[in-house]
């Protein structure tokens, strides 16, 4: 009948928007549903994945040495010219002549963080490091040479 | 003093002591005009910040909460910004509608604040056909949302105001069959005589079923009618951006908006007048100390009450539901909302023929 | 074909009477992207649409000829940014294929678990996103809420959040998480209580099924016509989901439905969506107790080279069909390699199922078509 269905048109289409406003009234009675992170005031207790991808480093130990050997496994993997790699040779205290990096440089503005070249490093020489906060008033900042100045290569690292 | 009851009947009496009637006159105009500008200005600011608040704790997050404590300066900083800003006029538009437009929607609404009862006899103009006004005054703002529409020479603009057209006018129909119940049931147009009708108990509560219904129709219709969403389609964002002010911008764009809330504010007090007894105390029959203890509470205190849960309630809407899409705006109103309103009308006059009403 | 004086011709010349063209996009609110749309209008009622391409071309095609081929596999997370993971897998797929490579059971496994997370991942923003189309703006955020355990569980395992690169030829980069299998069904736990809230607030809303009924209606004929695949195509009733039909890591050997609808309307795409998502967490909750132990990537060369040939390999994204093609001609790059993304034919059936609706329904259907613009234009 057309009447009986007018009607039951109108009373499913109230009870239908009931239900979603009783959805929307739950969460605004309930403040303990609210998800908000307050991102700079949390800093302290900020915790970020131990694997998150956030910029290229080159650990360094205590007597300012690394373990990057210069052998360009990394540049060779970056699939965007990131990493630049200028070697040297170290005169060893036998005299003899060893290949070292003069400067590991590493452009953050174009790294796309696919971690290609810390799995492509022999030595694990490089690392990734969990930090997002990278913004810097000046571009050439971005431009970055991860050997600390004065390091070596760790002894035994061929 | 938060019953604001003799305010007005001392200021006049002292003004007319002082000065001549005329002069009396002219002061209280120009003290009407101070007051409801500054009432508009901190509606604006707190309307907005509320429907951000609402909004933010329904999507379950925390809303505005750098610029002051809680974020209650938020809108401030945010005019601020709008006065800061340039007002854009476009290259081929037609510059005086487009710069007349925001002041037409701003000034109906300002119009319609004349005959709402803020409180106890604290009203600027009790006029005999109260609701009669409201009713044609209100129509009026879809000349504002025309003309700007139109003048903006924006395709989007246009469509949006079209599409308010069609949709305020026809909402007024229900939205008028609504308020119509209650003027049947209290035989009078006046906003006074309608709430002191309500004096033993609200119409809401008082008229039965059929009160109800025109309660809800009345919602859904001024929902409407403000262009809010679900029926916020003269500027529904994810169609046409921002509808007919999508070339506003500046201090043009925030008399828009300020409009729309102000409006928002101004519908919900008239239904809170009509429906649950404007500043009148929850009255139940004859409980006399229930209603002795209800009537401690100020008048103003009641009115601002009933006003902002109807504002919250239109808010909520908003958060909840899909936009309509305009053909079936047009089908919920003409195959809807209008014959069940008119049978409902038929109904309350029955109810006020044979006196069956409390 | 156009020749060139009739090209300019049409730009200059006024429509006839009536006739309104709006430009949606690049920059609007419902085009979830650069989408370039000429829409003729008469009055509301739509005519003719002219979807523009090439705001975000970034010839990912002619820059992974000149990758290697475990380099290039990183690009084509850049195509449909949300089932990046997916995209990864296909392109580890096709070399394992070239190559013969095994893969250990360990990676097959993790891979298929990933790449269903990915897939509600890249739904529940669908679900999202439509209801945004439509005016309804809480839901994103509810839907938002689910995904962001999803994309904690991707930055825990996988060291990022949206552009993973995870998947390596021959299996995975890395070991997954300690905490991996407990995330994940603290996931599927929070998920089937939350999923009745979609049905509350959207699936069940008169306003939104009357906005989606009956609106972009796509028959099956015109599905495989325009080469549409995905739920697009499964909402008309085509069958066409690549895990049934070439099934790939551990698809072949865990049970689920391919939701098919018949309707083929918008409201029909919302839905299949919706069960998909519910069969993705059953494929998750039969695999996640059955991550077998041992090695998570084969043994490959270090220097990867494709034997000379032609290579194919298709998969099902969160869109669709997407299909990698790589001629070899024996180098550590490919000589030429075409994508055959899911987002583009989706796109080009919008002039055919929105003709003749309201500018309202155009929102409705470009929602539910689940547009990823980098995936079209690439």
């Amino acid at each position: 009948m057309f009447l009986k269905d007018y009607i039951s048109d109108v009373v499913n289409g109230v009870s239908s928007l009931l239900k979603g406003m009783r959805k929307t009234g739950y969460y605004f009675t309930h403040s303990k549903e609210i998800i908000t992170e307050q991102y700079p005031d949390n800093r302290a207790t900020l915790k970020l994945a131990d694997r998150f991808k956030g910029e290229v480093v080159m650990p360094h130990d205590e007597n300012n040495e690394h373990t990057c050997t210069g052998c360009t496994a990394c540049e060779l993997a970056c699939p965007n010219g990131t990493i630049k790699i200028i070697t040297k040779f170290d005169i060893t205290p036998e005299g003899k002549k060893k290949k070292a990096i003069d400067a590991f440089i590493y452009r953050l503005e174009m790294c796309t963080l696919c971690n290609l070249c810390i799995t492509a490093c022999p030595s694990d020489a490089i690392k990734m490091l969990p930090n997002f906060e990278h913004s810097v008033f000046d571009r050439s900042k971005l431009t970055k040479i991860l050997n600390k100045p004065g390091s070596k290569i760790k002894e035994g690292i061929e | 003093m938060l019953s604001l009851e003799n305010i007005t009947k001392t200021t006049q009496d002292w003004l007319l002591t002082k000065f001549s009637p005329t002069m009396a006159l002219t002061i209280e105009c120009v003290i009407v005009i101070l007051l409801s500008i500054t009432l508009f200005a901190l509606l604006g600011l707190v309307l907005v910040l509320l429907e951000r608040k609402v909004a933010a704790r329904i999507q379950i997050r925390l809303g505005p909460n750098r610029v002051g404590p809680g974020g209650i300066f938020q809108t401030a900083a945010d005019t601020l910004k709008l006065i800061m800003k340039e007002g854009l006029t476009p290259d081929k538009a037609d510059k005086f509608l487009f710069n007349l437009a925001p002041f037409v929607v701003m000034m109906v609404a300002m119009l319609l604040l004349a005959p709402i009862a803020f409180a106890k006899n604290f009203q600027i103009w009790d006029i005999n056909i109260g609701v009669l006004y409201i009713s044609s005054i209100s129509s009026l703002s879809v000349i504002g949302i025309l003309m700007a529409g139109w003048a903006s020479n924006n395709k989007y603009s246009l469509l949006g105001a079209m599409r308010s057209g069609a949709q305020i006018v026809s909402y007024e129909l229900s939205a008028g069959f609504a308020v119509l119940t209650i003027v049947v049931l209290t035989g009078s147009l006046q906003i006074s005589d309608i709430i002191a009708s309500q004096e033993n108990g609200w119409w809401l509560f008082k008229g039965h079923i059929p009160v109800i219904i025109a309660f809800v129709l009345y919602i859904i219709a001024v929902t409407a009618e403000t262009n809010r969403a679900p029926f916020d389609l003269a500027e529904a964002e994810s169609e046409l951006t921002a509808g007919f002010h999508t070339e506003y911008s500046g201090m043009k764009f925030a008399l828009f908006f300020l409009a729309e809330y102000i409006n928002i504010f101004i519908v919900c007090a008239i239904g809170a007048t009509l429906f649950l007894g404007g500043w009148m105390p929850l009255h139940i029959g004859h409980w006399e100390s229930f209603n002795h203890i209800m009537d401690y509470i100020p008048s103003s205190l009641w009115f601002m009450g009933k006003t902002f849960f109807l504002i919250f309630v239109i808010m909520w809407f908003r958060w909840t539901f899909p936009r309509l899409r305009v053909d079936h705006l047009l089908n919920l109103e003409w195959k809807y909302l209008l014959p069940i309103s008119l049978f409902n009308l038929l109904l309350v006059t029955v109810i006020a023929i044979m006196g069956w009403h409390f | 074909m156009y020749n060139q004086t009739e090209i300019i011709k049409d730009t200059t010349e006024l429509g006839p009477e009536g006739e309104l063209v709006i430009n949606i996009g690049p920059q609007h609110p419902a085009t979830h992207g650069v989408l370039h749309l000429v829409v003729t209008l008469n009055g509301e009622t739509i005519k003719k649409i002219e979807p523009h391409l090439g705001y975000i071309h970034r010839s990912i095609e002619k820059m992974c000829e000149s990758l290697t081929y475990r380099q290039f596999i990183y690009v084509t997370s850049r195509m449909d940014y949300l089932s990046s993971h997916i995209n990864n897998t296909a392109c580890a797929l096709l070399i394992e294929k070239g190559l013969q490579i095994e893969v250990p059971e360990r990676a097959k496994v993790v891979r298929t678990i990933l790449n269903e997370l990915t897939r509600i991942a890249s739904h529940e923003l669908w679900i999202g996103a439509m209801a945004m189309d439509l005016g309804a703006f809480t839901p994103f955020f509810y839907a938002f809420r689910e995904r962001e355990m999803i994309t904690d569980i991707m930055e825990d395992t996988c060291g990022a959040r949206l552009t993973m690169n995870y998947i390596v030829p021959g299996g995975l980069m890395y070991d997954i998480h300690p905490d991996f299998q407990t995330k994940v069904k603290a996931f599927v736990k929070q998920f089937k209580e939350k999923v009745t809230e979609y049905e509350d607030l959207v699936t069940g809303n008169i306003i939104f099924q009357s906005r989606t009924k009956g609106v972009g209606v796509l028959t099956a004929q015109d599905a495989i016509s325009y080469g549409c695949t995905g739920p697009v195509a499964r909402a008309s009733g085509v069958s066409c989901d690549m895990r049934k039909i070439a099934p790939y890591d551990a698809y072949d050997r865990v049970e689920f439905d391919e939701v098919i609808e018949t309707t083929g309307d918008s409201f029909a795409r919302y839905i299949v969506r919706v069960k998909e998502m519910n069969q993705s967490i059953r494929i998750i909750e039969q695999l996640i107790d059955n991550i077998p132990e041992g090695e998570f990537v084969g043994k490959t060369k270090n220097v990867l080279k494709l034997a000379k040939g032609e290579f194919y390999q298709r998969v099902e994204t969160a869109r669709g069909e997407l299909g990698i093609y790589i001629v070899s001609e024996g180098a550590t790059t490919p000589y030429r390699i075409k994508f055959r993304s899911p987002g583009f034919s989706n796109l080009s059936v919008l002039n055919h199922i929105a003709k003749g609706s309201k500018i309202g329904d155009l929102m409705a259907t470009m929602g539910t078509l689940d547009l990823v613009i980098p995936d079209i234009d690439r």
